[in-house]
């Protein structure tokens, strides 16, 4: 029988890990880490997981350890934020490029400087182009079924690819949920021990990420972007499997009362309960307006989205990262790419706000709307507007 | 292997570009990269070894005489052995072609 009970998220995390009966969790546990690893590094102490723990010396040897430990082919987690993210940045292509299907969550958080560890998305979108299935949660439930669906779907032979679970940094990470958590029984016959076609093996030996001269970098990079493409099935797949297993059923996005509104907000992480909580308030207003919520950040559901925008009269996007000089936030941009060649499409707001922790009230988002309507109508010079900063 | 390698499409290659026949490095000629070679004046080698020593690619051998000889299907020409030798047995000049 499953079990329901209150946790830290990180902590559940931890136990979600034990649940997947990892191998080897690598990480480096100092600020910005989570309780995540500090969790799994008691379990394993006291025997509660049969897992080698590695403290490495740094975020990107810690990446490093999980390239070799899943090369081998056993089952690697890790985790991280923010600054430690970057630092394992050059790694994480050669895991996806070496096609290992190891699993991190990311307590998603600012970058610096100045100096901030609370939440944004502002490392998670520094790593987008990274080659990794990338899945962004809501809620501590979301996140650990997430995680056990992770090792599903990166170890499908039709993937073999490392996927990232983004959750907000102390929004979820650190905050004490009611989770319920599937018994060990459950979860064995729903992923199955991992089973790498190709591992370093002395008795059969094999060379990974070897020396690729021009005459067949093309080739590798081709293969690696078509298979992450394909992943996709294998995602949605393995959703609905979890789906009937657990009676929890996710999907690349989700519509919250949108049905027929001609006005739809888009949001992504923790941030899309609290527009919840402004949508239902607008509702009962009589207002026209939903929500839509990304989950699958990559492989990237084009047809999901032009399906759930092809009759959206306006479209506003909260990004919670800047992207420098560009044409707005990341995922505004992204959105606005998907729907060019529609010959219907939705007038597009971009908003960008919710950065270094500052948080956004339900209050927050009904302003957002009121503003994205607003632009919508007379327009705007700036490519994309700034939410919330104090003029 | 049916396909030499500059052959192969992105569908037969294997996942993450795995090499699954090891040591298939030894058919990389890099001997290609060269822009200078060096020539052995044979008579003066004392049989020292310091140019097998030092030679980063490991491409010289001795020969049945017991004298030191690089193999040029591998020697970048990287100069390190000309360097090394005691007794000027080597001299760099450049390639012609």
């Amino acid at each position: 029988m499953a079990t329901k009970t209150g946790m830290e998220v990180s902590v559940a995390i931890g136990e979600a890990v034990k649940l997947a009966n990892a191998d080897v969790v690598a990480a480096y546990p100092i600020t910005p880490q989570t309780h995540i690893v500090e969790h799994l590094a008691e379990l394993v102490a006291d025997g509660e997981l049969d897992a080698a723990y590695v403290p490495v010396e740094s975020e990107h040897s810690a990446m490093s350890a999980c390239v070799g430990a899943a090369a081998v082919g056993a089952r690697a987690f890790t985790a991280t934020a923010g600054q430690g993210l970057e630092l394992m940045h050059e790694v994480l292509y050669v895991a996806s490029s070496m096609r290992l299907p190891i699993v991190m969550t990311v307590a998603n958080r600012a970058l610096s400087a100045p100096l901030s560890v609370w939440g944004d998305h502002s490392d998670a979108m520094a790593v987008r182009d990274t080659g990794w299935i990338q899945i962004f949660t809501e809620n501590g439930q979301e996140v650990i079924d997430n995680v056990l669906c992770a090792f599903r779907i990166g170890e499908d032979r039709r993937v073999l690819l490392p996927v990232m679970i983004h959750l907000d940094g102390f929004h979820l990470s650190h905050t004490i949920e009611p989770m319920t958590f599937p018994d060990q029984s459950e979860v064995d016959k729903f992923l199955p021990p991992n089973d790498y076609p190709l591992p370093l093996d002395p008795n059969k030996p094999v060379t990974m990420g070897d020396f690729g001269p021009p005459f067949i970098y093309s080739e590798t990079k081709w293969a690696q972007e078509v298979n992450l493409r394909a992943a996709k099935k294998v995602v949605l797949e393995v959703w609905k499997e979890f789906g009937d297993a657990f009676g929890r059923y996710y999907s690349p996005v989700e519509c919250y009362r949108c049905e027929d509104s001609r006005v739809l907000l888009l949001t992504m992480g923790s941030f899309s309960e609290t527009a919840m909580t402004a949508i239902d308030k607008m509702k009962s207003e009589g207002k026209d307006v939903g929500l839509m919520h990304l989950r699958l950040w990559r492989p990237f559901p084009f047809e999901e989205t032009r399906q759930i925008l092809k009759d959206v009269d306006v479209l506003i996007v909260l990004d919670r990262a800047l992207s420098f000089g560009g044409p707005g936030g990341p995922v505004c941009s992204e959105i606005k790419a998907a729907l060019y060649q529609m010959d219907k499409k939705p007038k597009i707001v971009g908003f960008v706000g919710g950065l270094g922790g500052r948080d956004i009230s339900p209050a927050g988002f009904e302003d957002i709307v009121r503003q994205g309507i607003e632009i919508s109508k007379k327009g705007s010079s700036r490519e994309f507007e700034i939410f919330g900063v104090r003029e | 292997m049916a396909k030499p390698e500059t052959e192969l499409t992105w569908k037969d290659i294997e996942i993450g570009c795995i090499v699954t026949e090891p040591g298939n490095a030894s058919q990389y000629r890099t001997g290609y990269w060269r822009s200078q070679k060096p020539i052995f004046d044979l008579e003066k080698c004392i049989k020292c070894g310091l140019c097998y020593i030092y030679c980063p690619e490991g491409c010289i051998r001795q020969n049945t005489e017991g004298k030191f000889e690089p193999d040029m299907y591998y020697c970048k020409g990287c100069g390190i052995c000309a360097t090394e030798c005691p007794k000027d047995v080597i001299t760099m000049v450049e390639e012609e072609e």
